[in-house]
């Protein structure tokens, strides 16, 4: 019954939607996979509202930059922002649309979720295949009340090019430079060691099945899945804890006010509680659209999202951006774009 | 007008007709197959294309270098085509026997009755999506290698000189061996199926013969029936070839995507196709020609062993008309 009443509602809105199509307009984007669950929500929530229907194509950030510069979709999203030079070259503006958080996942036997605590230096020495193993004195004394067995460490990374990668990466250049001599950041990396696992779910897969592993994987993931993520300490030395709160304190402590085009990697961000691996997901437009009548549908679109989208993007374990940050984001586009 | 007339005048309009309708057919036969020379030519010339950057850029470096560097945007494809080659020869190392006892089995002992269900099923197993394997793979087989096989070779094998390289490592389950024997497995109903097929074209008389003359099953097979059949046979080994170095999905599950080289099968490598597949989506500029640039070295090891497979049949056709 309550199926039936449920058609009834969609067939009913089909049909409004329908009726109000001579205004309605078809928008397009393409990029991020990171930000795919939380567009598509907020697609079909607007075009509920309003008739417009956004398309979102999840066909990865390097595909959607090449796609916007094209010109054959109306935004693009990528995680990794583009450099002021480039968006100048093709006359191009970027924002921030939602904030994630990455955590380091791990396998390990008797250690329940949320237990193990790392530092960046100590992650970035495991990803270099310089600790090998659990019982190294140097992970012993960031756990003191913790007892680590003895094995060998696989580390779990991802093998496909991602958003994930690169801003894990970004923080393990930022807090070690042995990294960022010896490897460096992207959304590919050459991996000192470790097995590679084709997107979140094959990271998973990995870290479920491999003893003793330890990976990185989005917040959401590991929690949707039941894998073991792993506390971090941040700039300031604290110990934090993943999630909503940690994730927007970073957003918040983040130095936006001096980021040109909003051109700043939030990883390891000041302040006493931020996660250090939050990562964001930048739009990117035609300041001078060739057609404005879509680019105004598309601004519609993340004004809607920004205001009234983050209860959405919340349920999906995203993060709403901080109010100082959406403001900032308002007065962007009101001095860069063309309406 | 007499009725002779009549006839030889419909006649010669039905000779015109044919001849026409014959050429039609030839050339459209003749298209079909230079469709297939056009498409084959041109995926080799626009990978060979979209590589250029890479391929003319670096040259030999590309080939040899085993570095995949994304960042410093520094490439090499040794370790994929070494990741290539490996597993396809564990797939055909264990595909071959296995697809050849099948055949056997079916063509020579099996009773009658036994014969359509083992023969169908075998084709099913063909008709089996790779994503399948690739999961069945990477959800049951590997957790059974990491906890079973793994460690016996390690400490079994693994403590031998020599080859004991070959099987050192820690349990992963992900890995080389796993891979090859993963495409072993899908190989083996294209080989065993041609096999069948070939088996069965054997003259009877010649089995008999040789039965008639004290042979056991075993001196039929290998001295008869295979001989008589090699040329269909090795067709058919290079068919499963084929489709083992281009294979992608189920690799990409577990072979471990990584790409350093070790000797040890246990240890994670990859191939070229799932570097092309895991990679594609986000890579561009100099990264996207690198991998556009494997697509081509696929066509040219696909086309070496295809030659190798040649050379083979020829030297063996040679050894026979001797004997």
């Amino acid at each position: 019954m309550q199926i039936l009443s449920k058609l009834a509602f969609a067939l009913g809105l089909g049909v409004a939607g329908l009726s109000g199509s001579a205004m309605a307009a078809d928008v397009s984007g393409a990029g991020s996979s990171f930000v795919y669950p939380v567009l598509s929500k907020w697609s079909a929530s607007f075009a509920e509202k309003t008739g417009n229907h956004v398309n979102y194509q999840s066909i990865g950030s390097g595909g959607g930059i090449a796609q916007i510069k094209a010109g054959t979709v109306d935004f693009g999203a990528s995680d990794k922002p583009l450099d002021a030079a480039e968006l100048k070259e093709f006359g191009l503006g970027q924002f921030p649309v939602v904030i994630g958080g990455i955590v380091p996942v791990y396998n390990i036997e008797g250690i329940e979720p949320g237990k193990l605590v790392l530092d960046g230096d100590v992650l970035a020495r495991i990803f270099l295949g310089k600790i090998s193993n659990w019982n190294d004195a140097a992970i012993a004394k960031l756990n003191p009340g913790l007892k680590l067995p003895t094995g060998q460490i696989t580390v779990v990374h991802r093998a496909d090019g991602s958003g994930t990668t690169f801003n894990f990466t970004n923080y393990l250049s930022k807090v070690s430079p042995e990294w960022k001599a010896a490897v460096g950041e992207g959304t590919a990396v050459q991996w000192p060691t470790g097995v590679g696992g084709k997107g979140n779910e094959g990271i998973s897969a990995y870290i479920g099945q491999i003893k003793n592993s330890i990976g990185y994987a989005e917040y959401a993931y590991a929690l949707k899945n039941h894998i073991g993520y792993a506390l971090l300490t941040n700039a300031n030395g604290k110990t934090v804890k993943p999630g909503n709160a940690s994730f927007q304190a970073a957003a918040a402590g983040a130095d936006w006010a001096h980021a040109q085009d909003f051109n700043l990697i939030m990883t390891n961000a000041p302040g006493d509680e931020a996660w250090p691996i939050t990562a964001t997901t930048w739009a990117i437009m035609y300041k001078q659209p060739k057609n404005a009548a879509n680019s105004a549908v598309v601004f519609d679109f993340f004004r809607w999202s920004l205001t009234h989208g983050q209860a959405q993007a919340q349920e999906l374990d995203y993060v709403a951006l901080p109010d100082a940050l959406t403001q900032k984001i308002e007065a962007y586009w009101q001095a860069q774009f063309k309406h | 007008m007499s009725v002779a007339s009549v006839t030889l005048d419909s006649n010669r309009g039905r000779d015109r007709t044919d001849a026409r309708n014959d050429a039609l057919f030839r050339w459209a036969l003749r298209f079909c197959a230079l469709l297939v020379l056009a498409a084959l030519l041109g995926a080799a010339l626009s990978t060979l294309w979209g590589g250029r950057e890479v391929l003319f850029g670096d040259g030999w470096r590309f080939l040899t270098s085993a570095q995949w560097n994304p960042v410093e945007n520094r490439y090499g494809a040794w370790a994929p085509i070494y990741g290539t080659l490996v597993t396809s020869l564990i797939a055909i190392v264990i595909a071959v026997p296995l697809s050849f006892g099948i055949a056997l089995f079916l063509t020579e002992i099996a009773p009658a009755w036994l014969r359509a269900p083992i023969g169908t099923g075998i084709e099913l197993l063909a008709a089996i999506p790779s994503i399948i394997y690739g999961m069945w793979g990477l959800f049951v087989f590997v957790p059974f290698m990491a906890a079973h096989v793994d460690p016996l070779l390690d400490a079994s094998l693994g403590r031998l000189p020599w080859i004991g390289t070959l099987f050192q490592g820690p349990p992963l389950g992900l890995g080389l061996l796993t891979a090859g024997i993963v495409l072993a497995v899908m190989i083996v109903p294209f080989i065993s199926s041609v096999m069948r097929e070939v088996f069965q074209t054997v003259p009877v008389r010649l089995k008999e013969s040789a039965y008639a003359l004290g042979s056991t099953t075993w001196e039929v097979a290998w001295d008869i029936v295979l001989p008589y059949t090699r040329q269909a046979v090795i067709g058919g080994i290079f068919l499963g070839l084929g489709r083992a170095l281009g294979e992608t999905m189920a690799v990409t599950f577990v072979l471990g995507n990584a790409y350093g080289l070790t000797a040890s099968l246990l240890m994670p490598g990859t191939s070229i196709s799932s570097s092309i597949a895991n990679e594609f989506n986000e890579a561009a500029g100099l990264h996207r020609s690198a991998l556009i640039a494997l697509g081509f070295l696929l066509f040219v090891v696909t086309f070496i062993v295809l030659l190798i497979a040649r050379w083979m049949l020829r030297s063996l056709q040679r050894k026979a008309g001797k004997a």
